[in-house]
């Protein structure tokens, strides 16, 4: 989407803008840390909000409003319980609750996404490529304007965690992960002042194109 | 807030009552640890920030085994620090040169480096910058008041993946034999995204080191 007008820097330095906002963010990242939830499917949530109500909250409402959304999915609160703060329902069992001794190693630990290879990688750096069109119904992290747009590998990750199978709870899937260079022309014809945009797309999300590397006899042709 | 006082329905708005009530119930069921609430705040509105990454960009500007190290692996050299975990696993470093200016964007949600700039601003949330970064990123640095020559490249990253990025913008002139941490006050948090540059030696503040790691 376009036409959202200026880029209106913050006034000041504030993290948080409302008296709420400070726990509705620590409330989603304290509930994340249970496993309740990916962090794939975190996102999924966040984006299934309808785009009228997306667009029109602010950035911690939204991030609120998937919160309760992923709980009540999982039955772990409901409406009513929701509605005064009253629990009326026992609680739900958990994998796990972030202890407070906890929180600083939770933090400095992360969730790294990298996995041990379990294929070569297709492409290499160089390789030209070309964005799948796809569309799908579910999480994907494959921008919409590249799709169908041709780019080039500058450089390989590793293989990571795929979102577009883990954010349905279909596993880690990992795949090669790519950073491609796409000339910012073909992405919006001359209405540009980027030179380049790049993208980091799994696997899954390319096809390599008939002007392959010319050293690279075997180079399958585009499916 | 970690002991919710009875709402006032005359004083708390609509969303403050419904946070409140998550957090009881959420303490009361057990899901969450109050005290452990308390510290997620504290450490991102106070222990986390930009002064991380400034120190990073400091270091590389006078160092030139550690910049080579954070071209090689940015995850590793920012580690050195102590700077790593969530949203900063897998860290990648964008070196300025003349001539060529990076922009780091998430046009897909939000998607930012915590560990070395802790918590986005809200700006870099927005739809405008969300949507125009990736389009027109001379128009959005028009509007942090950033003009580039109109021979400077511009690499916009879309942070897509895990990938976070950090721009390594360039050494302001006339800062020569400067301690490292003079330099890290030249080096402003818009400067690592890309929508500002460093401060020149003149606008350096006159008490460095003043504000906390926020």
């Amino acid at each position: 989407m376009q036409g959202f007008g200026r880029v209106v820097p913050d006034a000041d330095d504030a993290h948080f803008h409302e008296t709420w906002e400070p726990m509705a963010f620590a409330l989603t990242l304290a509930m994340g840390a249970t496993g309740s939830w990916n962090l794939d499917q975190g996102r999924f949530a966040r984006e299934s909000l309808p785009p009228a109500q997306y667009l029109a909250s602010t950035y911690y409402r939204i991030w609120f409003e998937a919160l309760v959304r992923l709980m009540l999915e999982r039955g772990q609160v409901t409406e009513a319980e929701l509605a005064d703060g009253l629990m009326r329902e026992p609680p739900r069992p958990l994998t796990r609750v972030l202890g407070a001794d906890a929180v600083a190693e939770v933090l400095a630990r992360g969730a790294p996404t990298e996995r041990h290879p379990l294929a070569p990688a297709r492409f290499a750096v160089g390789d030209a490529v070309m964005a799948r069109q796809i569309n799908p119904a579910t999480h994907t992290r494959l921008p919409r304007y590249v799709r169908g747009r041709q780019g080039t590998i500058v450089s390989l990750h590793g293989t990571h965690v795929y979102p577009d199978t883990h954010a349905r709870g279909e596993g880690e899937s990992p795949c090669w992960l790519y950073t491609v260079r796409f000339d910012a022309h073909e992405l919006w014809g001359a209405d540009t002042t980027a030179s380049s945009v790049f993208v980091d797309c799994w696997e899954p999300y390319l096809d390599p194109l008939a002007s392959a590397r010319a050293h690279s006899p075997t180079s399958a042709g585009p499916r | 807030m970690t002991t919710p006082a009875e709402p006032h329905r005359n004083t708390l708005s609509d969303m403050e009552l419904r946070v409140l009530a998550l957090e009881k119930l959420l303490i009361d069921k057990g899901y969450v640890d109050a005290k452990a609430l308390d510290l997620l705040i504290d450490t991102y509105e106070h222990r986390v920030g930009p002064r991380n990454g400034a120190k990073v960009v400091a270091r590389a500007w006078v160092d030139a085994d550690y910049r080579a190290r954070l071209s090689a692996d940015a995850t590793a050299a920012i580690a050195e620090f102590g700077y790593t975990g969530r949203q900063g696993e897998h860290m990648v470093a964008l070196f300025n040169e003349p001539g060529v200016h990076h922009l780091v964007v998430c046009t897909l949600c939000s998607c930012y480096p915590w560990p070395v700039l802790g918590l986005p601003p809200a700006w870099y949330k927005s739809a405008p910058y969300r949507s125009r970064a990736v389009i027109d990123p001379r128009g959005v640095l028009s509007d942090f008041g950033l003009e580039l020559s109109a021979q400077t490249e511009l690499r916009v990253f879309d942070s897509t993946a895990e990938l976070r990025y950090l721009v390594i913008p360039t050494r302001p002139a006339g800062t020569d034999g400067w301690t490292v941490e003079q330099l890290a006050d030249l080096v402003t948090r818009d400067s690592m995204i890309g929508t500002g540059l460093p401060l020149s030696p003149d606008a350096a503040p006159a008490t460095p080191t003043a504000r906390s790691a926020a």
